[in-house]
């Protein structure tokens, strides 16, 4: 489903590679936590995989589109296939949680039927039913985030991907949100996961990538996260 | 094809809707807008005007051809037959002896003198007459040379000989030459202000992103494709043509109306006010149209511009 092959990004000579030949491999329906340091350089594989950023060199594949062969003008076709969970979250603070989640499904096209059809049944899905009219800003932390999620999953992308989201919520609610990944993981998506919280990792017995210093150090499948 | 139909449908109202709330930052462009469209349609109905004037002068240009009194029917006929075969002449007209002077009588019938004088003569003074109408009067000296030919000449009257209309004719090269200048500044004055509403509404738009910039990545992060994006700019900046459209012709409108009912001497040194406002009202849906086409044309073309240029659409290296 994700394919790296000797990804290297490089932002700055001066002080070295981001990702230094980071060679990944991910099947569908596989669920991966990619742990590591803050600066490790987590957030910049995200990025990659969206197509935020170039790779400097090496080769990538998402859900079978080659990097290499992909135009500018196709990068929405790819966006559309994969869900991102942002770690700013990246909601309009201007609409409510019902506008916010049916942005992603206007954008593609999706009829006003389609839309009031499908909004309510993500939103039962990451639990937030009844919280549609709310604005963002009047959502706790852990809401907030299952928001961004019901978001990114109303398309039903193959691949779903959430940098860090669990970062600023307490214990209770960032196992609300873990949750709410492992349900949509057993609906077959894929799920690439980064964090940096030990208690979820090794609660989670996953597959963990262990990023340090923009190489991978270790990459072990129902692992425990070691520092 | 419904997806497409939905997408079509949501970038015009998203359009709208961003139109509506920037309505205040769009004032200046739609000003701009409007002082261009203004000039453009005055342009048009300045040049119109004028070539009305010109061709109502020119219609008028004629060659008369004043008959010696000794010419029989036949010659007359032969004259005739052979001016109408000359490639410039439009219109050859015989008047009378008694024609002329019951023209010359209707012409006069205010002054008495005149009228009495001329029944004292009892005779007829006036010579019979050619007039000739050609079909373009730059080109006039080549009926003149025929007419000049020897064998034509002794069929003249020897004091009255040819007229030619020179006055008329310096009349008409200014009015072209009037209208030649008019033309050519209208041109530059809707090229420069064309410039400037362009750049006006580049700036508005520039604005508009950044105000916007947010939502604006949000929607390329989850994929929505480059038009769904610069789409709702090129409606809104095609609206501030369609208003500014309406605004100028609205202009146009109060101040023809108030113009040609002003000055009651529909005459304003060259430009026939009466017949202006007369072109513009029959013409009106004609020129609102084009005065759309070319508004949203601007528009339209503005904010592609300024969308290729501010938009960062393109992933960094």
């Amino acid at each position: 489903m994700i394919v790296l092959d000797r990804v290297t990004k490089i932002y700055n000579h001066k002080t070295g590679p981001v990702l230094s030949r980071v060679t990944l491999h991910i099947k569908p329906k596989e669920f991966v936590i990619v742990v590591g340091q803050s600066g490790a350089g987590k957030t910049t594989l995200l990025r990659l995989l969206t197509r935020e950023e170039k790779p400097s060199s090496g080769k990538i594949i998402v859900g079978g589109i080659d990097f290499d062969k992909l135009n500018d003008k196709d990068i929405p076709i790819l966006r559309r296939k994969i869900g991102v969970v942002f770690q700013d979250f990246k909601l309009l603070n201007n609409r409510t949680v019902f506008e916010n989640i049916a942005f992603a499904l206007e954008i593609v096209g999706a009829s006003k039927k389609e839309i009031q059809k499908t909004v309510p049944k993500v939103l039962e899905i990451v639990n937030l039913k009844g919280k549609e009219k709310r604005m963002p800003l009047e959502l706790s932390g852990g809401e907030t985030q299952r928001v961004a999620i019901a978001r990114a999953i109303v398309r039903q992308p193959k691949i779903l991907v959430a940098d860090e989201p669990t970062g600023n919520l307490d214990p209770k609610h960032a196992w609300d949100v873990i949750k709410v990944l492992e349900k949509i993981n057993r609906f077959g998506t894929t799920v690439l996961l980064t964090t940096h919280n030990v208690t979820i990792v090794n609660k989670l017995k996953r597959r963990v990538v262990t990023l340090e210093h923009g190489k991978i150090i270790s990459d072990r499948a129902n692992a425990e996260y070691k520092i | 094809m419904h997806r497409k139909l939905t997408t079509f449908i949501r970038i015009i109202r998203n359009g709208t809707i961003n139109f509506v709330r920037n309505l205040s930052l769009a004032a200046a462009a739609i000003a701009v807008m409007t002082v261009t469209l203004t000039i453009i349609l005055f342009s048009l109905i300045v040049n119109a005007t004028f070539s009305n004037t010109i061709n109502q002068i020119t219609s008028k240009i004629d060659i008369s051809v004043y008959l010696n009194s000794s010419i029989t029917t036949q010659q007359v006929n032969n004259l005739m037959s052979e001016l109408k075969n000359l490639p410039n002449v439009r219109k050859v007209d015989y008047i009378s002896q008694n024609q002329a002077l019951a023209d010359y009588k209707t012409e006069n019938s205010s002054n008495k003198s005149l009228l009495q004088a001329l029944s004292v003569i009892g005779t007829n003074p006036l010579p019979a007459s050619i007039e000739i109408s050609p079909v373009n009067p730059d080109k006039i000296q080549t009926i003149k040379n025929f007419l000049d030919e020897p064998q034509n000449i002794t069929l003249q009257d020897p004091q009255a000989g040819t007229s030619y209309s020179g006055d008329e004719k310096a009349a008409i090269d200014k009015i072209a030459h009037a209208t030649d200048i008019i033309r050519e500044a209208g041109v530059v004055a809707v090229i420069v202000f064309a410039c400037i509403s362009a750049l006006i509404i580049f700036n508005t738009i520039r604005m508009t992103i950044f105000n916007r910039r947010e939502e604006i990545n949000i929607m390329r992060l989850l994929g929505a494709n480059s038009w769904y994006i610069k789409g709702p700019f090129i409606v809104e900046s095609a609206f501030y043509g369609v208003i500014s459209a309406f605004i100028s012709i609205f202009i146009i409108d109060v101040l023809f109306a108030g113009s040609a009912s002003a000055l009651q001497a529909s005459s304003l040194g060259l430009l026939d006010i009466g017949y202006a406002n007369h072109d513009f009202r029959t013409h009106f849906w004609i020129l609102l149209t084009i005065q759309l086409a070319i508004g949203i044309l601007i528009g339209a073309a503005s904010a592609v511009i300024a969308t290729r240029r501010y938009l960062k659409l393109k992933t960094s290296r």
